[in-house]
């Protein structure tokens, strides 16, 4: 593709902290090259902020490879940009062109308070996990790794479903603003393994209970998660995690759970 | 963990409102054979009104159908409202169609349309035949009320309007009540989402048939 530059009109979300109110800015800038990251896009617009005594805008990014899970765009109305299986980090700037205006937005849900411009606090996914999103290891000499044997679509099911960056899309593209796409990942990645098969009833319940707790909406199977998860994770996940909790539901095991 | 406890989850209320909203589909089959005899004159379809409106177990199981019924409302009103307060701040900018249809968004709108629907579906049928049965000189003879009710251009609109809210309605909903209870796996979910499809399409149809028919006199 040829390489091209441009100027563009962006309109960001500024807000101090999570009891203040936010509202727009509108920033122009210039000779964007088409080649760079959307997040390349934003540290040139900082750059030029800092040169000017303003404050810069406040965003989350880590790896910039798409796999941390920590940049969290709404961009014109879509979680982490246009692209398909992408990370905002991912979207490169020959999405847009001359004289586009692009809205940019934090994920918004009333679980994920903004901490700053487009920072927002996603702990509550962290407490989830807390909940049950593990397996419990005895201690003593480490198991060898391929002692128990795995049939490899389970492997590859639960690899599928361990690409999870916890990055909250999910949840922000959400009309519900439900966390059911990442709670059934974790739980799937978990359930279809060996190890994580003794725990499994109580982890259903117990991460469906804090996913509740955290205010997180309920699932109504609409489906635009999986359309905006960067990873790819599907609804069938979600299956699965309906099917887990069942399962907990008619099984006296999960006694324990809550 | 208690079943109250296991029921009142967010997972546990769409369980609640996928075992009731299968129950109403079955309902609906039910319904659409008994009123499909329309086609095969009046004597079949009072015959099978008759049989609906004084058989004990009918009649048992319509007790059943109103509690599941308004189960599903008051459920679905509720997860509507609380859904709805999820996200304090709204987007600017919406994806909207762009990540999703518009049906799957719309279930509490298009229940809604489906309830005003039913108030009036009842007050016109089934609630002046029950009148007349507990208080009155006994059954009503339907074909005739349906023949005289739909010569009223209004009243066919409304019911065909009716048709396809829960057109809609339907088209998510099979689908969604099996995704809540697990079954969409990925060897059966491009099934069970055709048959959803198929059936919200052959039911809806049949069933907006029954006004068009009387009003354009193909029965008499």
């Amino acid at each position: 593709m040829e390489h091209y530059h441009m100027n563009l009109t962006l309109k960001v979300w500024k807000q101090k902290n999570k009891n203040e109110k936010g509202r727009f800015e509108t920033y122009q800038v210039k000779n964007i090259s088409s080649e760079m990251s959307f997040l390349e896009m934003f540290d040139v617009l900082n750059e030029q902020l800092v040169a000017e005594n303003k404050e810069p805008i406040a965003f989350d990014h880590d790896c910039r490879e798409g796999i941390c899970g920590m940049c969290s765009m709404y961009i014109n109305g879509r979680a982490h940009g246009p692209w398909h299986h992408t990370t905002t980090c991912q979207l490169h700037m020959r999405e847009y062109k001359d004289g586009d205006t692009i809205v940019v937005e934090p994920w918004r849900a009333n679980s994920f308070p903004v901490i700053k411009d487009l920072v927002v606090d996603r702990q509550a996914f962290d407490r989830i996990i807390q909940a049950g999103g593990y397996v419990s290891v005895n201690t003593g000499n480490a198991v060898d790794a391929n002692a128990i044997p795995i049939e490899k679509h389970d492997a590859d099911e639960s690899f599928a479903s361990a690409a999870c960056i916890g990055c909250g899309a999910c949840v922000a593209a959400c009309p519900n603003a439900s966390a059911m796409l990442f709670v059934s990942a974790k739980v799937s990645h978990l359930s279809l393994l060996p190890q994580g098969d003794p725990e499994r009833k109580t982890r259903a319940m117990n991460m469906i209970h804090q996913m509740d707790k955290e205010g997180f909406g309920s699932c109504t199977n609409i489906g635009a998660c999986e359309a905006e998860c960067p990873k790819g994770i599907s609804l069938e996940n979600i299956a699965r995690l309906n099917r887990e909790y069942l399962g907990a539901m008619f099984d006296g095991g999960s006694q324990n759970a809550i | 963990m208690s079943w109250k406890q296991a029921f009142s989850s967010s997972v546990g209320k769409k369980i609640q409102m996928s075992l009731t909203g299968i129950f109403l589909i079955l309902f609906l089959i039910v319904h659409c054979y008994i009123n499909a005899q329309i086609w095969f004159g009046e004597d079949a379809f009072l015959t099978a009104a008759h049989f609906m409106g004084t058989n004990v177990v009918i009649r048992t199981i319509e007790i059943g159908l109103f509690a599941f019924l308004i189960l599903h409302i008051v459920q679905g009103l509720s997860l509507w409202a609380k859904n709805s307060k999820r996200r304090n701040t709204r987007y600017a900018v919406k994806a909207g169609s762009q990540t999703s249809p518009w049906y799957r968004r719309s279930m509490g709108l298009l229940g809604t349309l489906i309830l005003l629907f039913l108030i009036i579906h009842l007050s016109k049928f089934w609630g002046p035949n029950r009148f007349a049965q507990t208080f009155g000189s006994g059954e009503l003879n339907l074909y005739e009320l349906m023949k005289e009710e739909f010569q009223n251009v209004v009243i066919v609109v409304i019911y065909l309007l009716g048709c396809f809210a829960l057109a809609w309605h339907l088209v998510h909903g099979v689908y969604s009540s099996m995704q809540t209870l697990g079954l969409t796996t990925h060897r059966y979910k491009t099934m069970i989402k055709n048959v959803g499809v198929a059936f919200s399409i052959i039911v809806t149809v049949i069933f907006a048939l029954m006004p068009i028919s009387f009003y354009m006199h193909w029965v008499n």
